[in-house]
């Protein structure tokens, strides 16, 4: 903690970035944030889409699973919702993306509730099996349900319009992902501080103890399924308009994995590690496939392992982290700015 | 469509149930010995096909050599990961245990895949591929052996659980970690069985796999579908993953004979859910009671 700063009122003592330093990390970051797309290539804004679109999904399963302890394995199956909500209010009924989308995330809500219903009886382990047997069953149904999702089939989803503008370029599109990846991430951190986030954490921490200082567990319970699937779902339907194209092999359980690895790795029930956990799963492969590539000519059958070291070390960082680092990359990124806070005086 | 078609259909089942029991008691033992579940099976099943495979068919080793050093390795395989990747997490909590065995899965998966390539292999079979005829339905022997083998492993490890100071241990560990220490039990030892024998569990079930249903990436998804027999069965329960794997097997067996649109692949997960909201430790398992 910096000395010399004092608060004179309610207002400075309770906002959410108080220290000067923290004010400039904040303003650094947005000012990063718009120069960005100036000078970004597109394969580097894609990759920024892809991670804007991975931290709205992370925080959403990290409201569920980091914030509330309730392990979930059906991400992708809510992403699923989403998606195809949203793709299809547009495909079949011509509704604008503007509403399309937060409709498609109001019935992942809605999945999502039925989906926690069974926490009012399970939890830990025995959760993440009926949240698995939920993905399964919402894979079968996506697949086989062949007159409203056209089966294994692709929904093709055409770019959406925007004051005239069709956002069908990385370019166009990273405003819309940023602007609501930011408004989520404020939405979050400031839920964390409210009657509801702190209820959740009590849960999380020790159910019994929750309910008996008069927490309504079950009811608390619920609404983190619902919040978190909502935002889940919110992200399969920018997904869905982004990639103009929605297929069931997104939304597998490997999905799932790959988002509940993000919020490991980026540090359970923190908001600035599910971007951190967002930024290294998406980066991870494509370092990876860059490197493979760079490689071709010297070795050539470094093409052909490419998906296995991808694979490999996937779960490699996985395990790495869980067992040298639990807290994730957020607890790194504390230990730097720790170190230079007081730095160069730190005895 | 009549009764010679049901009987077929229960044969079928029950054999497949079989296949499904045995990959679930290793499932079984590790839950028992440290509250754990590892998502990781479906690849210690890949891992004992590929290396029975390796050992026979690339090695030429005779078979019952090939068998004994597929085991071996297996059991080493079990160690080493109980070693660098279990020990360190004793005591996180539930999700950590998740994770890491999801991670190791994702791992051991791109290990196999890249020494081995993802094409299906033929595998030498050493069980003759006769069929015999049992009650007017027609049964592979292979089919035989598996139920035979699955009896055998559940007898010797119902009686190691039972009588064996380290099966003891075991079960101490699992119902309460700080009082299993406090008896002077080393957890570090007995999870280091655990994890060995449920190696060598699924490299058995592998080397079964790769008879009856050949060297393939598909074994991995078997893996996925014993969730439902092991939450049936109940966790800690070997007679219940028996009997879970001949339910489920039956009831798919069923919903494929008499039903067309490919239900029998969610099936198991609907009963998975019922079993889930009406009885959580399953049909043998045991019951747990919570303090704070």
């Amino acid at each position: 903690m910096e000395s010399g700063i004092f608060f004179s009122d309610y207002r400075s003592d309770m906002a959410l970035r108080r220290m000067p330093l923290q004010k400039v990390r904040t303003g650094l970051l947005l000012a990063g944030l718009v120069v960005f797309p100036f000078l970004a290539t597109p394969y580097w804004l894609n990759l920024a889409n892809q991670i804007a679109i991975a931290t709205i999904g992370a925080i959403g399963l990290n409201i569920l699973v980091g914030y509330t302890g309730q392990i979930s394995l059906g991400q992708g199956a809510f992403m699923a919702v989403g998606a195809y909500g949203s793709g299809l209010l547009t495909v079949r009924l011509d509704v604008p993306f503007y509403l399309s989308i937060p409709a498609a995330a109001a019935i992942t809500a809605v999945a999502g509730l039925v989906v926690g219903l069974p926490s009012l009886r399970l939890k830990g382990l025995y959760l993440a099996v009926a949240t698995l047997a939920a993905q399964q069953i919402v894979e079968f149904v996506v697949t086989h349900w062949d007159g409203l999702t056209g089966g294994t089939e692709a929904l093709v989803v055409p770019a959406p319009e925007l004051f005239g503008a069709r956002m069908n370029t990385d370019g166009r599109f990273y405003w819309i992902l940023v602007i609501v990846a930011l408004a989520v991430a404020l939405f979050a951190a400031n839920l964390f501080r409210s009657r509801v986030g702190r209820a959740w954490v009590a849960i999380r921490d020790q159910d019994i103890a929750a309910s008996a200082i008069g927490v309504n567990v079950f009811g608390y319970k619920l609404l983190a399924f619902a919040t978190s699937s909502f935002l889940v779902g919110l992200s399969g339907a920018l997904l869905a308009h982004y990639r103009s194209i929605v297929t069931w092999e997104r939304f597998t359980i490997e999905v799932s994995i790959s988002y509940l690895a993000m919020i490991i790795i980026g540090g359970l029930g923190t908001i600035s590690g599910s971007f951190f956990g967002a930024s290294l799963i998406v980066l991870l492969p494509a370092m990876i496939n860059t490197l493979g590539r760079s490689l071709q000519d010297t070795a050539p059958w470094a093409a052909t392992v490419l998906p296995y070291v991808q694979q490999g070390v996937f779960g490699l960082v996985i395990i790495l982290f869980l067992v040298l680092e639990p807290e994730g990359l957020a607890k790194l990124w504390r230990n730097v700015k720790d170190y230079f806070r007081v730095w160069p005086f730190s005895y | 469509m009549g009764s010679d078609v049901f009987l077929q259909l229960t044969v079928s089942g029950l054999s497949n149930g079989m296949v499904y029991a045995l990959v679930a008691v290793g499932f079984v033992v590790i839950f028992k010995a440290s509250d754990v579940i590892n998502f990781a099976q479906g690849e210690f099943l890949l891992f004992g096909a590929y290396l029975a495979f390796a050992f026979i068919a690339q090695f030429g080793l005779p078979w019952s050599l090939g068998v004994l050093a597929t085991l071996l390795t297996a059991a080493m395989i079990g160690l080493i990961v109980e070693r660098l990747v279990l020990r360190p997490l004793i005591g996180e909590p539930v999700i950590s245990m998740i994770m890491v065995t999801i991670g190791l899965s994702s791992l051991l998966r791109a290990v196999v895949n890249g020494i081995w390539g993802v094409r299906p292999k033929a595998f030498p079979n050493f069980i003759p591929s006769g069929e015999v005829e049992f009650l007017g339905a027609i049964v592979g022997i292979d089919r035989l052996l598996v139920i035979a083998i699955a009896a055998i492993l559940l007898t010797v490890l119902t009686l190691f659980f039972r009588h064996t100071r380290d099966g003891i241990a075991m079960r101490a560990i699992a119902d309460d970690q700080q009082a299993a220490l406090s008896m002077g039990i080393s957890i570090k030892r007995v999870l280091a069985v655990a994890w060995a024998m449920a190696a060598i569990t699924a490299a058995v079930a592998g080397i079964m796999l790769a008879n009856t249903v050949g060297v393939s990436h598909d074994i991995i998804f078997i893996g996925l579908r014993v969730f439902p027999v092991v939450i049936l069965g109940g966790l800690d329960s070997l007679p219940g993953a028996i009997v879970g794997g001949g339910v489920i097997g039956l009831l798919e067996s069923y919903t494929a004979g008499y039903t067309t649109s490919g239900l029998e692949l969610i099936v198991p997960y609907i009963v998975l859910i019922l079993v889930l909201m009406i009885r959580p430790y399953g049909l043998f398992g045991k019951e747990i009671i919570e303090r704070v």
